[in-house]
């Protein structure tokens, strides 16, 4: 479903890879592992199109991404190295723009409903400032429970920061998009307990 | 869940909801950091109100640079506040969002620019008649001035825009932005003061005010595409 034709990455004057080629099937994950600096982030954001591969190119449903444009993006959920997380917004607010962004209205209570699976039920009213780096990561990641339609979800470092429970609610979450048939490509340090999916390692050396 | 999803799914608000999402969120922004916005406000009556102070009190003298003086403050007051239209969604992730949302950049950035002008460009305009009193102008040249602003403070923020999104992620960008942007406002700026000079000596505006409005056309056309593009350069 999702492919990766001899791409390379190049930045500044380091090339970080070259000639790498992947091809992950519905219903599988693809576990992006390696150094720091070995070009994860880079790889991650060429597959959501904000960066431009070097050489080579991605393919979504067989077809080249640059070309799907729009109709790419609707299908895809990135959440960055960044959270993208307002400190002078509250986490309420914060998920709500993040969905009306992409033109989706929630109610309050189901964003309330959200944020309350990942554990901040009664401080989705405070401001994101004083929230913890787990907590704002929580924030960004409440946003997947909206997002089982989108089948491709590009997830850079989600388990950074999060505590064993919300781990655990993640790995869920991603279980069972891929049990949807969907496609989820992620990056961590830390060894990803996805028993019963279908995990491809693609690991990058520095 | 399941039954949460499918109210969603039928709340679907399409580009319509997601520009005023952008607006509404910008605003709400621009409320809670207080602060920002009124320096750029308080800049623009500080910078009016020395130049009475610094020139003296010979009214026909005043009546002569008030156009002038009040559309460069304006000018520079309006560039004060563009280092906070997009650095801080560029630094915390949120331009990202916004460039692989399913809607159009283009639309998205106009909501932005939208915001943006409703919080620093309008205060402007209301304030600027009355600063024009210091000045000694008559009534009609205080209406034309203020209308005067009212066209063309959008076009500085759409132009703005544009200096805003090319200096994303370069260090120094606040020189560079004024280096960039000054000399584009520079059609606004002989236009808009020629406007009130033009009802001052008893002349017709509509030329001038003719021409404020192409411009503002020509820049809500042009600048949240180019705006787009260059944050979709600066992302790379």
């Amino acid at each position: 479903m999702l492919q990766g034709i001899d791409l390379a990455c190049v930045r500044g004057q380091r090339r970080l890879f070259g000639n790498l080629n992947f091809s992950v099937p519905p219903g599988e994950a693809l576990w992006v592992s390696g150094p720091n600096g070995s070009g994860k982030t880079s790889l991650l954001r060429m597959l959501c199109t904000l960066l431009a591969p070097e050489a080579g190119e991605v393919r979504w449903r067989g077809k080249r991404v640059r070309e799907l444009g729009d109709a790419y993006r609707a299908e895809l959920a990135y959440l960055g190295h960044a959270a993208a997380v307002k400190d002078d917004l509250s986490g309420l607010e914060n998920l709500r723009f993040a969905l009306a962004q992409d033109g989706l209205r929630v109610p309050e209570a189901a964003l309330a409903d959200a944020l309350g699976r990942f554990g901040l039920a009664e401080r989705e009213d405070l401001p994101a400032r004083v929230l913890s780096q787990g907590q704002r990561r929580r924030v960004s990641l409440a946003r997947l429970l909206f997002c089982s339609e989108r089948p491709l979800w590009i997830l850079d470092e989600p388990l950074t920061a999060l505590d064993v429970q919300a781990i655990e609610l993640v790995r869920a979450l991603i279980a069972a998009h891929l049990g949807r048939g969907c496609v989820v490509v992620l990056t961590s340090h830390q060894e990803v307990d996805l028993s019963g999916v279908k995990v491809q390692n693609l690991r990058m050396v520095g | 869940m399941e039954a949460v999803l499918d109210t969603a799914r039928e709340n679907r608000t399409g580009l319509a909801g997601a520009f005023v999402s952008v607006v509404q969120r910008d605003l709400l922004l621009a409320v809670r950091r207080r602060a920002d916005v009124l320096t750029s406000f308080f800049f623009f009556i500080i910078v009016v109100s020395l130049f009475p102070l610094g020139v003296g009190p010979e009214p026909n003298t005043l009546r002569e640079i008030a156009p002038g003086v009040v559309w460069v403050a304006a000018l520079l007051a309006s560039m004060l506040a563009l280092h906070r239209l997009l650095a801080g969604d560029y630094a915390d992730g949120t331009l990202e969002q916004l460039v692989l949302s399913a809607q159009p950049l283009t639309v998205l950035v106009l909501g932005k620019i939208l915001a943006h002008w409703l919080v620093t460009g309008i205060p402007l305009v209301l304030i600027a008649p009355l600063l024009g009193l210091q000045f000694d102008l008559p009534g009609d040249a205080l209406a034309v001035m203020a209308l005067g602003l009212l066209l063309g403070t959008p076009v500085l923020s759409m132009l703005g825009a544009i200096g805003a999104a090319l200096t994303l992620g370069v260090r120094g960008a606040g020189g560079l932005v004024a280096l960039l942007v000054l000399p584009l406002y520079i059609p606004v700026l002989i236009f808009g003061a020629g406007a009130v000079s033009a009802a001052m000596s008893g002349q017709s505006v509509e030329g001038h005010m003719s021409l404020l409005a192409a411009f503002l056309l020509f820049s809500v056309v042009v600048a949240p595409w180019a705006t787009a593009a260059a944050i979709r350069i600066a992302m790379e």
